[in-house]
């Protein structure tokens, strides 16, 4: 019997590649051309620096995928063909106020503390930073680099996991809209608008902000939101930016890409000119060359967002064999997702503890 | 922002030229905007510069469009030129810049006028240096006074006709005109000539073009299949297969040609209704008769909301502009409609040639869905077979596609390929073209530099010190 | 190859620089007419795959003739000649990302 997996974006198919790597059956079902997609308006970044400052189990949790991205590039080259551009030289944050600087930075001190200092980054003021950077500008005070960081090209990336889940085996129903799903102990019926019925006896619900809508017939709470994120691409320039940052970064196609901005604008998934001539102004005063290079697209999307932020990975408690998985960073978390999450979906021995990262954290 | 203006019309072709003058007559706050230096649109392009050589070859009804441009600066109208129109709102805004200068502006009804494009013509080398549209070699004639001086015309339809007849005037008759259409597409036509022989005149017009053609000594090729462009870099010959036989010719300047399409891409921008024309083998804007589309704000006059030609184009806009003057409450809608009830029936005449052009010049099928090794996006050099590939990978639709490899994220923002990746999805996946749609298009409509995008910031409040 | 049209006459001319040469055009002409008059067709390298490229549509839509004007990408059949213009070829795209 098979795995239904409910969502075919980079969440989806990540777990469905590792589920097919355990010599499952997966059956992957993705929605229109023109649902919200987050996995189409992602920032492609593999970022730690930052993440979790409250919470060290996140932080360790993301930096384990990390850790494991750069097998897992490789895996899907060579499974794929695809080369998702996977850069691991480090990431480095821009600030142009030095009270935000000096914050960050004992932020950071305190996280790396509570994971016994295995945790590197470095607070560079405006002259090193320059040394390492030439193109910043005199508005950039100081940055913090940290070799835990990376980037992807994030379509690049959702094109070799669909191309290596059907590879293993996986079958992926494009154009599916769910209608509802039957859910009983390790015995899941997923009725399609097509009229197409596809049984399985377990189920995993990765379907973003569509999750919402199933979540009761499962057992899930899902008490998700969406998040609007601009973000702009200018036209392709020679290479000059090594470093990505959380707000700039330039694409292996040569694009850089801007952003991201973060509003609550419920299902709005449309541009506006206020916030993004607030990422222009913000990379202007970063790189000030940008100046006069020219904006190609800008686009907005909606993400994903817990209220705490932090992914939820929850077994049903009604409907035994099924799981529920979302987060926001479905980039850096894919290696995890991939590697270690289909041990914790298949109730493995080896399955790693995200106990923390269930809904009874809501429950309070 | 400023006051809004009553009316705002976006491009001054004929369709935005009367419809600006029209709703200025009756008292409305105008602003006409548009990317050229001076108004005219593409039909009528730098007719108010036009030196005696170009009169001369572009012939008269080409300085018809001369009167409009004189009416235009008569008019209260604000004219506002060398503009690029890179985003609008929903709710009637409308950014721009100029010079490298961004500003917006709102409207309390918009008239989107921003015509045609000729439809993307993917064949083997389209993308080579010394390729370019049939329309291009035009414009270089009325803005620039130059011509091809060995020219092979390659396509279907009245503008290569019209092209090869000024080409043979200015004094350098083309090489070749080889044409796609067919006996077959010619007699299928037929079947529309009763209701067009109330474009007689059109239809006389053009078989002058043809003798004119013929006359000159220039070849003509119909049926015309296997077409491409051959070139290290630049073009050095086409070949092509016709009347049984194998042929090529050398050349620097391959001039395509299959038609023209409505420019969709403020539309599509502001999430208006399209649908998709079986007949003319492209989108189109959701309109009423006054060109309102399927938002109150907006309305679209003119190639824009459906191919019809500068005629059709300047009597929709005055259509629209009494319409949209009526629904802010200037004129009342008794008005508005007796005034336009002669301007309705005559442009109902003026499209009797039309589904008689549709069916004797239909774009070849290998032209709307071109071979695998074709590239369709010439931005992100994409190729039809690279589609295909997408589709049997699930892919459903033009959005999906850009995930997949790139087409229509260059930018061109998909205006020749967009059509193409809908035409190929649609016949892989085996779904209405409909039901595939188009790409979602985003700001900026085109690029405008960092700068400009980031004047348009609005002030922060001075944080509070805490 | 391009030629003046049949009749036409020019009077007075423009003179800017093209990858640092001398070209005279007429006033009033873009970049991208100027250019082939001059017999250049060829006006930059795709960043994609560097294949050369010239004007397409010359109306503003196909982003085929791109061109570096004073420093910046332009298209150059939507920019009108200037004397003492400095047009240049836009820089060429190394797509491989030094690691």
């Amino acid at each position: 019997m098979a795995h239904i997996v409910i969502g075919g974006g980079v969440v989806g198919l990540s777990i469905a590649y590792g589920l097919l790597k355990r010599g499952k059956d997966v059956v992957v079902l993705d929605g229109a051309d023109d649902d919200f997609r987050a996995s189409r308006g992602n920032f492609g970044l593999i970022w730690i620096q930052g993440k979790g400052e409250h919470a060290p189990h996140y932080a360790t949790w993301s930096r384990r995928s990390a850790d494991l991205w750069a097998g897992f590039a490789k895996d899907l080259l060579v499974e794929t063909g695809v080369d998702v551009a996977y850069q691991d030289a480090g990431g480095i944050d821009y600030f142009t106020d030095e009270d935000v600087l000096e914050k960050r930075g004992r932020s950071l001190s305190q996280l790396a503390q509570q994971l016994d200092d295995d945790y590197p980054f470095e607070i560079l003021d405006h002259s090193k930073l320059k040394a390492l950077v030439p193109e910043i500008g005199p508005k950039v005070v100081g940055g913090i680099y940290s070799p835990m960081d990376g980037h992807v090209n994030p379509l690049s990336l959702l094109r070799a996991l669909s191309i290596a889940v059907r590879n293993a085996g996986g079958t992926i129903r494009t154009g599916a809209q769910v209608i509802s799903v039957g859910a009983r102990d390790r015995d899941f019926s997923v009725l399609l608008a097509d009229g197409a019925k596809i049984d399985g006896d377990a189920l995993v619900l990765a379907a973003g902000l569509g999750s919402v809508e199933l979540a009761e017939e499962l057992g899930f709470d899902a008490p998700i939101r969406p998040q609007q994120g601009q973000v702009l691409i200018t036209e392709k320039l020679p290479h000059f930016l090594k470093y990505p940052s959380g707000t700039i970064r330039q694409v292996n196609e040569g694009g850089v890409q801007i952003g991201a901005s973060k509003s609550e604008a419920g299902t709005n998934d449309s541009e506006d000119i206020a916030t993004s001539a607030s990422l222009a102004q913000h990379a202007i005063d970063i790189f000030p060359h940008l100046e006069r290079v020219k904006l190609v697209r800008s686009w907005a999307a909606l993400r994903i967002m817990s209220p705490d932020g932090y992914p939820i990975y929850q077994r049903s408690q009604s409907a035994r064999g099924a799981s529920f998985v979302t987060c926001h960073s479905g980039i850096t978390l894919a290696a995890a997702h991939a590697s270690l999450m289909p041990d914790w979906i298949l109730e493995r021995n080896r399955a790693p503890d995200v106990s923390q990262f269930s809904e009874s954290r809501f429950h309070v | 922002m400023n006051d809004p203006f009553d009316i705002i019309v976006i491009g001054a072709g004929p369709a935005g030229i009367s419809a600006a003058l029209e709703a200025d007559h009756h008292g409305a706050t105008v602003c006409l905007l548009d990317e050229q230096a001076s108004a005219g649109g593409q039909i009528y392009r730098n007719v108010s510069q036009s030196t005696s050589a170009r009169t001369k070859v572009l012939g008269p009804d080409y300085l018809e469009g001369g009167k409009m441009v004189r009416d235009l600066e008569q008019s209260g109208v604000v004219h506002r030129t060398g503009v690029t129109v890179w985003k609008v709102g929903q709710d009637g805004s409308v950014a721009y810049s100029k010079e490298e200068t961004a500003a917006q502006i709102k409207g309390r009804h918009i008239i989107i006028a921003n015509g045609a494009t000729e439809r993307p013509t993917p064949l083997p080398g389209w993308t080579k240096a010394g390729a370019m549209t049939v329309g291009a070699a035009q414009i270089l004639m009325k803005s620039a006074g130059i011509v091809p001086t060995d020219a092979v015309l390659i396509g279907s339809g009245p503008l290569l006709y019209l092209v090869a007849q000024q080409l043979v005037s200015a004094g350098a008759p083309p090489k070749a005109v080889i044409e796609t259409q067919t006996k077959k597409d010619l007699l299928g036509a037929t079947r529309h000539l009763v209701p067009a022989l109330k474009g007689w005149k059109q239809l006389a017009k053009g078989l002058q073009l043809i003798a004119a053609i013929r006359m000159a000594g220039v070849p003509r090729f119909t049926a015309a299949t296997n077409i491409a462009i051959h070139g290290e870099d630049k073009v050095d010959r086409v070949s092509f297969d016709a009347n049984g036989k194998s042929h090529s010719i050398q050349t620097t300047s391959a001039l395509l040609h299959q038609g023209v399409v409505p420019n969709t891409q403020i539309t599509r921008s502001i999430g208006l209704k399209h649908v998709y024309n079986a007949q003319q083998h492209c989108f189109h804007p959701v309109t009423d008769a006054f060109g309102q589309s399927s938002n109150s704000v907006f309305s679209i006059a003119g190639d824009g909301a459906g191919i019809g030609g500068a005629k059709v184009a300047a009597l929709s806009g005055k259509i629209s502009a009494l319409n949209a003057v009526c629904q802010i409450g200037i004129i009342p809608r008794g008005i508005c409609e007796t005034r336009a009830a002669p301007l309705l029936k005559k442009r109902s005449s003026e499209l009797a040639i039309r589904p008689f052009l549709d069916a004797a010049y239909p774009p070849p099928t290998d032209v709307l869905r071109p071979a695998d090794d074709t590239i369709i996006c010439r931005c992100e050099e994409v190729t039809a077979g690279d589609i295909r590939r997408f589709a049997s990978l699930g892919c459903k639709g033009p959005n999906q596609a850009k995930s997949f490899g790139r087409p229509g994220m260059g930018p061109c923002q998909g205006r020749y390929c967009g059509l193409t990746v809908t035409q190929i999805l649609a016949h892989e996946t085996n779904q209405s073209h409909d039901a595939v749609g188009a790409y979602r298009i985003r700001a900026p409509l085109k690029p405008i530099t960092l700068k400009e995008l980031a004047s348009l910031e609005t002030p922060k409040e001075p944080e509070t010190a805490t | 190859m391009f030629k003046l049209m049949e009749g036409e006459d020019v009077q007075d001319s423009v003179t800017f620089l093209f990858e640092n040469q001398p070209v005279s055009a007429t006033p009033g002409m873009s970049v991208a007419a100027a250019l082939l008059a001059a017999d250049v067709s060829i006006f930059r390298q795709t960043p994609v795959s560097q294949s050369a490229r010239g004007p397409f549509c010359m109306m503003g839509a196909c982003y085929d003739c791109l061109v570096f004007v004073d420093g910046m990408n332009v298209q150059a059949c939507m920019t009108k000649v200037r004397d003492g213009m400095k047009v240049s070829r836009v820089p060429i795209i190394n797509k491989d990302i030094e690691t």
